[in-house]
């Protein structure tokens, strides 16, 4: 039961720490809420369809088809949280003050609420088909499986909490600093999300290595301890990086850091975005 | 690249470790009764080698390294093919993501006794 439960705070993890840091760097756009929710409601709905998809077909599905979905979800996520940088640059110092007011709209420029739908789509989508694959393998096979049905809701439960404690942390910091706090934040995960796309590809032959463990820093902090683990998903810490990871984390943050500064320096401008329904 | 892929698979080919559990076709890598099969897989350093994760069991695995950044499911009764490498001589570790208690190594050796 307990190591069912460890088994689904980890899956459940990642997907919290996102979510709680998108729900937090989003503070004081309006509608948001609504929108994140449609963002889990759809990942949810994506994950059993995955997770389905996985059992029932096919090794043409597993192995290949498994690592090109993950790399396209996580790229996906990347494009996202770019653009929702990219634009809360631009816009951060009037959500800022407006957080301080309290709950005006904000009027210029796009909001990136399909961005918000997606990011959440996508991390819920990742992590929740693992969740759903191994829970549904739990509860049909075996007598114990009440008992880790159980046992992984509880790991559910304690990975929402996590989240949830990060999005009160984020909340403490005073909003001066908050928005520029969470969008360094996002860089660093979206660089991280980039590095683990370049994982699966490499994985599947599409991408070379360039270089197998770069270096190992296994030994001052393992990444499949949890702190270690915690680590990987906000910063995309790697212990043992490939050439290839490196490219993509690095030329993710010159990227979305060139963009940001881009754009924030005029923030008079509107980004070009494709088309928002709100 | 390619030419040192090619190179390396000769070298590999005629200076096979006695003992080394490699390396013609892919290599194969189950799952029976909660536990890899071989838990140690000895494989040569500097190419690059398709693994075949079967998974004999009725639970889906998910094989992952954290050292080779992999990670893939396994779903019961399936198998997956995957690629690794080329490996810097060393061990590597991997476990499965569902049940932690199921771990395993690989040792990669170099092919070859290098001058340099």
């Amino acid at each position: 039961m307990l190591a069912t439960a460890v088994i689904m705070f980890r899956e459940v993890l990642e997907a919290a720490l996102i979510i709680a840091i998108v729900l937090g760097a989003s503070r004081g756009i309006a509608g948001r809420g609504k929108w994140v929710a449609a963002g889990i409601g759809l990942g949810l709905l994506g994950a059993s369809i995955v997770a389905i998809m996985a059992n029932i077909a096919s090794s043409e599905f597993s192995g290949y088809g498994q690592a090109i979905l993950n790399a396209v979800i996580l790229l996906c996520a990347v494009a996202m949280l770019t653009w929702h940088n990219v634009w809360m640059s631009a816009h951060g110092r009037e959500l800022s003050a407006e957080v301080k007011a309290v709950g005006l709209d904000v009027q210029s420029g796009q909001r990136p609420l399909t961005a918000l739908l997606i990011i959440t789509m996508v991390a819920v989508m990742r992590e929740g088909s693992e969740a759903v694959l191994f829970l549904w393998a739990i509860a049909t096979s075996g007598e114990h499986s009440l008992n880790m049905v159980l046992g992984g809701l509880g790991g559910v439960a304690s990975g929402i909490l996590v989240g949830l404690l990060l999005y009160f942390g984020l909340l403490r910091i005073p909003v001066r600093h908050f928005f520029s706090f969470t969008s360094w934040l996002i860089l660093l995960l979206a660089s991280g999300l980039a590095a683990q796309a370049a994982g699966f590809l490499n994985q599947i032959g599409l991408l070379p290595d360039l270089g197998n463990g770069v270096w190992n820093t296994s030994n001052i902090l393992n990444q499949n301890s949890l702190f270690g683990q915690l680590l990987h998903i906000l910063v995309g810490y790697i212990a043992r990086p490939s050439g290839i990871e490196i490219v993509f984390y690095v030329g993710t943050f010159l990227t979305i850091l060139t963009l940001m500064r881009t754009f924030g320096n005029n923030r008079s401008k509107p980004i070009k975005t494709a088309g928002n329904p709100a | 690249m390619l030419i040192r892929l090619f190179a390396a698979c000769v070298t590999a080919g005629i200076f096979a470790i006695p003992g080394a559990a490699f390396a013609a076709g892919p290599v194969v890598l189950s799952i029976h009764d909660n536990q890899f099969e071989p838990n140690q897989l000895v494989l040569p350093a500097g190419i690059k080698l398709q693994l075949v994760i079967r998974n004999l069991d009725a639970l889906p695995a998910e094989f992952e390294s954290t050292d080779l950044s992999r990670e893939v499911i396994v779903r019961g009764h399936g198998e997956v093919n995957i690629y690794i490498g080329p490996m810097d001589p060393g061990t590597y570790h991997f476990f499965n993501d569902f049940n932690h208690e199921m771990q395993g190594t690989i040792v990669a050796k170099p092919a070859v006794n290098k001058e340099n």
